[in-house]
């Protein structure tokens, strides 16, 4: 067990390297545009040439990875352009801000989504499992922009009863974070309850059920103790990559809401070629999404006792 | 491939199980809507021209109600008009034809990409499967939007560069069901037979064995095509879609955000629009699961 | 204890359907049976007969589709039909216990088997976990498992399949429940581990006087199993008595066809060939009227069979009072005068060597790539597959593999065929070494001139296309036909061959019944007039009626085309038939090899008797010793250092046969045995088989 931890956080961190690299050359292969980025597109040439000495652009590719990654490995990412501050100063606040977007949302969305697959699961075909069946998969077709439009004018332009922006200018307001989590528990928590779905109604037609029922064992306990434990292995890998996947909602909707969290921070650094922001919000996306993937990988073995003892 | 089809191959025979499939998709209540609603966009992407009352691009009549008067040309803005003065629905209508045509290209070359992928992967296995494995495993493991956005917004925003995104985030995952098709169906009798009797490996893997990977991979090519369209409609929501003016239903949504709360009817249909017919993929997708397990 | 005359099971009229989109399938037509305490009882038939839709009726437990439409099934006076959920859960189990007929799917893979014995008694009976734990531990012992502690705390997967099996058995005994029933309990295991589950059942049934409904497609293991039979055909029972009035007086029709279909020890391919019965098994929608027989009988006569239905009624004259059969005419019928044969096959004459294998050795690398391994430089272990394997085959001489799984025989057919070189030695066909050729750089010829009738008949055609089309490509391929309309004509000429309508040609697999599949992919074999066809137990799959015919096809054709057939199986009953001479291998080495009569008579290999033994034979007067093997298949990944059957060997004779390998010692003219008992000492072991003369000499 060990070993397989080691191996793979071994592999993890060969992925991250392996994607650094291809990250710097995108980003970095040519210095001239760099320099053009930093320095705006008015600067001369000379004005350029002379970024370019003073920051070792002028040195060999493979030297200005390796000292590029060993500032990163410190924590240096380099300056903002836009905010003229170490990217740092601007990025951890806004990382914050989407970890608490993130949990709220996970802490709605798992519980309602396991409960919802389970009992859907239990019963395949049966007018409960439709219910909920059609329901996830309406939820999922909504764009987060476009429930977000719908909630915001349901809530806010018509109910008024929530703010609709989200901003918090004035320091952390939960009723700000209402819309926000709503959003993206709506568009997830049907791409996990049917996941779980799908594995639980498996786990019911199994053979080892039947075994279950003919011991005759009372339903509630073929259920808890029979069902349960294995048809939510399936779902907790699911889950675990939908971190990844938060990743990328918090895009969506911290744009739509100016929810001044990580996924605004990644896009307003694109749409300003702020370079160095980029590449350390990259690398952050990256390191959560592998992090947590090598997190499912070793969560599932030690759950499967199939893979465990082998 | 001509000559391991039937003794006496006729068009009709085709035509018939064409037919047939369709039958089939009648069982399915949730397939028929799905269908139901997908055939509707496709419909009024081809017949764009003629269904739609005005040009989206010229500007009318600003800012009109839904169901207001063309005071100028005569006609009735269903659906409204924007700040620009141009129609709603025309623009809804045109804007069907950029999602459908964008996103099936898209799905088409991820499937390509990733069908000859997973195939060279489970049929050979080895140091193929191992190199094209790790690949999609570290593609797959970076948050799709936020590879997305560096990407578009490193390389700039066009259709074509839409399209090759899509392609390079999505072919490692139809990679991975591929293989996990071919891991078991490379296992098979018919699989040894066409071996034994001196088969090229290409003639396997595309004869033998793709074939009957088809009913996985239409229900997942369903769900994904639906998963494109918000990936295209979230880019044009975010700025980074297709270049303006062309009416595209995403950018349609981030134009009017602003004036969201003062007129609704700007955001709220394009957003029906794009909902409807993720919808309508997700249930044909859904149904097909649901018909191809019953058999 | 209760009356051993008192009445446990009584069903009656029970009709089971069914309900699917296209209407009300009857599965289960007026089935009736009485089931006395300690008493028990053989459910046989084919697949698709209905019988374990009555096992899974007795329980209760139909699925969301089934549901029984009429009669009832009465257990200790009481009606199961009319208990309450409530009341049904406490007889489960309880009272009524079941045995499934795969024990990994049974068995839930994430409890530990402790727990999962324990539920039992803690469920049904009010007792300590203590308490449950000892009785667990008891029975685990008493289900003949080693070490019960260890088990207790192991998962499923971490025990092989017979352990499993047992591990299921237990469970079903632990609350000492009164009636038993057993689904295909040993199907999915190899044969000498079922022999001893057959044991173990048998034994356990009379220590606690459990009543057994065994269900099984096996005569031999009803015959073995039981005290009376029940013979279902196509939902309905044709024929019930005791073992031996059925057995020896089989007076269905059907019943006595199926003995004509299983390769029973008096039964030759030249002398004595097996009477397939013609036809198929009828879809339950598209049962005939009257008989649901008649179509497939020899003795139909219309008017007398259909179209009004069969009662079933009492036989007499057998000693038997309660041996009744579904047959209007069964006493009309004189089996015994039907049997001389009308057909009597010619032998074979055999040729030239055409196989020779030499010295032939294939290992597979497995890398162990954890971190102690690369530590140690031991890194790569060698799966020894096949070992040194020495021995020739002659034009139009069928030769048989026999083994269990994991002997190493499949791997020897992919060398053969060309997926696999071989890693020492030599193969030559028709004199040219193809050890080392792969299948790309044969010539078509070659191809042609070495084909495979494979296992699986789901699996050997492609369901994507026709029939026609697959034949066509492989006549196209070996370059046996120039055009299109030449391939075509061979190709209809083929399917004539094998006996089925040219108009298949068009139909693709999924419309054809197994029986029909495997006639494809025998046509599909010879289409390049082979030299020699490998059949990788191509009727294992199949249903005994049907495998009959399909047998008798392979054989008919080789005789025509003079082609050398190795044929691959477990079952040495069709192997004895069948075959001129026969290897029998073990962990990928040969223990014995020879002619049949060789191999089947003294001097044996201990494993070659164990495995005579242990197969079941349908016939009553045929006596057979007893030999059980403890413990399970080694583990091709760790094999024994000497001998590879010295862990299980009952003849072991000590530290020599741990740590030598056995040379191989030869008996006259082709006979070897690889065994460190003398060939003196063997020639003195009993028989394993007596038939009586009687039938011997039929």
């Amino acid at each position: 067990m060990l070993i397989f931890i080691a191996k793979r956080i071994g592999a993890m961190i060969l992925t991250m390297l392996v994607v650094s690299i291809v990250l710097f050359l995108m980003l970095e292969f040519s210095p001239g545009n760099v320099a053009t980025k930093v320095l705006g597109p008015y600067s001369s040439e000379e004005q350029r040439q002379l970024w370019l000495e003073q920051n070792g652009y002028l040195e060999p590719l493979y030297v200005r990875y390796f000292s590029w990654l060993g500032n990163f490995a410190v924590g240096d990412f380099g300056d903002s352009i836009r905010f003229k501050v170490p990217v740092s100063e601007v990025l951890w606040p806004r990382l914050g801000n989407t970890a608490i977007l993130g949990a709220a949302t996970f802490a709605v969305m798992i519980p309602l989504s396991l409960v919802l697959g389970v009992l859907a699961g239990m019963k395949e075909g049966a007018k409960r499992d439709r219910i909920i069946s059609t329901t996830s998969i309406l939820t999922t077709s909504v764009p987060e922009f476009a429930s977000a439009v719908f909630f915001s004018l349901l809530f806010v332009f018509y109910l008024g009863w929530l703010p609709g922006t989200s901003s918090m200018v004035d320091g952390f307001a939960f009723k700000e974070l209402i819309l926000p989590v709503l959003v993206l528990v709506v568009y997830d928590f049907g791409y996990v309850a049917r996941m779980t779905r799908a594995s639980m109604a498996e786990v019911m037609t199994s053979h080892y059920i039947r075994t279950a029922i003919l011991k005759g064992l009372p339903y509630k306990q073929v259920i808890l103790r029979h069902a349960l434990r294995n048809a939510l292995i399936a779902p907790f890998t699911v889950i675990m990559l939908q971190i990844n996947w938060l990743l990328s909602g918090v895009i969506v909707v911290e744009f739509f809401f100016a929810y001044k969290g990580f996924g605004a921070l990644l896009l307003e650094a694109s749409l300003n070629q702020d370079i160095f922001v980029i590449e350390a919000c990259a690398m952050v996306a990256l390191f959560v999404a592998v992090a947590s993937q090598t997190l499912a990988d070793i969560g599932y073995t030690y759950l499967n006792p199939r893979i465990r003892f082998s | 491939m001509t000559d391991i089809s039937a003794p006496a191959p006729s068009a009709g025979s085709a035509l018939l199980r064409a037919l047939k499939s369709f039958a089939l998709l009648r069982e399915s209540g949730v397939a028929m809507v799905g269908a139901g609603l997908v055939g509707f966009w496709i419909l009024v992407a081809i017949f764009a021209p003629l269904v739609s009352p005005f040009d989206p691009l010229a500007t009318l009549q600003p800012l009109a109600k839904p169901g207001a008067d063309y005071v100028k040309g005569g006609g009735t803005f269903l659906l409204g008009t924007d700040l620009l003065g141009r129609d709603i629905l025309s623009r809804i209508i045109w804007g069907s034809r950029t999602v459908l045509i964008y996103a099936p290209l898209a799905t088409l070359c991820a499937y390509t990409v990733g069908i000859i992928m997973g195939l060279a992967a489970g049929y050979y296995r080895g140091w193929i499967d191992d190199v094209l494995s790790r690949l999609s495993d570290i593609i797959l493991s970076f948050p799709v939007l936020v590879l997305y956005v560096i990407i578009i917004a490193t390389f700039g925003a066009s259709g074509l560069n839409i399209v090759l995104a899509i392609t390079f985030a999505s072919a490692p995952g139809v990679m991975r069901i591929v293989r996990g098709l071919v891991l078991d169906l490379r296992n098979r009798d018919y699989v040894a037979a066409a071996q034994t009797r001196g088969e090229s490996s290409w003639y396997i893997m595309l004869v033998e064995i793709l074939p009957n990977a088809r009913g996985p991979l239409i229900v997942d090519a369903c769900l994904r095509l639906g998963y494109v369209i918000i990936t295209i409609g979230v880019l044009g929501f975010l700025g980074l879609g297709l270049p303006p003016p062309d009416p595209d239903w995403g950018g349609m949504i981030n134009e009017y955000r602003g004036m969201a709360m003062s007129f609704p009817h700007m955001i709220v249909f394009p957003c029906i629009a794009i909902s409807s017919l993720i919808l309508g993929f997700n249930l044909l997708a859904d149904g097909l699961r649901e018909i191809s397990l019953r058999d | 204890m209760t009356d051993s005359r008192d009445t446990i099971l009584e069903i009656r009229d029970l009709c089971i359907s069914y309900f699917t989109r296209a209407g009300e399938i009857p599965a289960v037509i007026d089935f009736s049976l009485d089931l006395r305490a300690g008493e028990s009882v053989g459910l046989v038939g084919e697949s698709g007969c209905g019988k374990s839709t009555v096992a899974m009726a007795i329980m209760q437990y139909m699925g969301s589709n089934g549901g029984i439409v009429g009669g009832s099934i009465k257990f200790k006076g009481r009606d199961l039909g009319e208990l309450g959920d409530e009341e049904l859960r406490r007889l489960r189990g309880k009272e009524i216990s079941m045995v499934y007929q795969e024990p990994m799917a049974a068995l839930n893979p994430s409890l530990t088997i402790g727990r999962q014995l324990m539920e039992v008694p803690l469920t049904h009976e009010n007792v300590s976990e203590d308490e449950a734990r000892q009785r667990a531990i008891a029975m685990l012992s008493d289900v003949r498992l080693p070490d019960p502690e260890r088990v207790m705390d192991a998962y499923p997967h971490q025990i092989s399949g017979g352990q499993q099996q047992r591990v299921v058995i237990a469970m079903a005994l632990l609350s000492n429940p009164s009636l038993l029933l057993l689904d295909e309990p040993t199907t999915a295991l190899d044969v000498t581990v079922e022999a001893g589950i057959v044991e173990l059942v048998a034994d356990l049934s009379r220590k606690y006087g459990t009543a057994l409904l065994y269900i099984s497609h096996n005569l031999g293991l009803i015959l073995e199993t039981c005290d009376r039979v029940c013979v279902m055909y196509s939902g309905e029972v044709v024929e019930e008595g005791t073992i031996d009035s059925l057995f020896t007086w089989p007076k269905h029709p059907y019943t006595h066809g199926l003995f004509g279909c299983i390769p029973l020890p008096h039964a030759d391919k030249n002398a004595a060939p097996l009477v397939p019965i013609r036809g198929q098994l009828p879809l339950p929608h598209e049962r005939p009227d009257g008989c649901n027989f008649g179509p497939r009988c020899d003795y139909f006569q219309d008017g007398a069979c259909a179209p009004a239905n069969v009662a079933i009624q009492t036989v007499t004259g057998t000693g038997d009072n309660e041996h009744r059969v579904r047959c209007n005419r069964w006493a009309d019928i004189d089996h015994k005068a039907a049997i001389p044969q009308g057909i009597v096959k010619p032998p074979m004459d055999v040729g030239e060597t055409v196989l020779e294998v030499d010295g032939m050795k294939k290992y597979y690398e497995v890398h162990d790539r954890s971190i102690g391994a690369m530590l140690s430089g031991e890194s790569v272990k060698y799966v020894k597959a096949n070992e040194a394997l020495d021995f020739a085959a002659k034009r139009g001489e069928t030769l048989a593999i026999v083994g269990e799984s994991g002997c190493g025989k499949s791997t020897f057919a992919k060398v053969l065929m060309g997926l696999e070189t071989v890693t020492e030695g030599a193969v030559r066909l028709d004199g040219k070494e193809i050890g080392n050729e792969e299948v790309q750089s044969r010539s078509p010829e070659q191809l042609g001139s070495l084909q495979m009738v494979f296992q699986n008949p789901n699996d050997t055609l492609n369901p994507s296309h026709t029939i026609g089309g697959q034949i066509m490509r492989v006549i196209r391929k070996f370059g046996v036909a120039n055009t299109k309309a030449e391939a075509r004509d061979i190709m209809l000429r083929l399917l004539d061959t094998v006996k089925l309508p040219r108009d298949f040609a068009l139909r693709r697999p999924r419309q054809l019944s197994g029986g029909q599949k495997q006639r494809i992919g025998i046509a599909r074999a010879f289409a390049g007039n082979p030299s020699m066809v490998i059949a990788d137990e191509p009727v294992s799959a199949l249903d005994v009626s049907v495998a009959a015919a399909v047998t008798e096809l392979l054989m008919d054709i080789q005789r025509e085309h003079k082609t050398t057939l190795l044929f691959i199986s477990h079952d040495l009953s069709v192997v004895r038939y069948l075959s001129d001479r026969i290897v029998v291998m073990y962990l990928g080495q040969i223990m014995e090899a020879g002619t049949t009569d060789d191999v089947f008579s003294p001097p044996y290999h201990p494993y070659t008797e164990a495995l005579l033994s242990a197969v079941p034979i349908a016939d009553p007067e045929v006596e057979k010793r007893h030999i059980v093997l403890e413990g399970a298949l080694p583990s091709v990944l760790n094999p024994p250092k000497g001998c590879p059957f010295v862990t299980r060997c009952p003849r072991k004779l000590g530290a020599i046969c741990e740590n030598e390998r056995p040379a191989v010692q030869k008996d006259g003219d082709g006979h070897a045995i690889a065994c460190h008992i003398s060939l003196d000492e063997l020639r003195k072991i009993e028989p394993v088989i007596k038939v009586p003369e009687r039938q011997a000499a039929e």
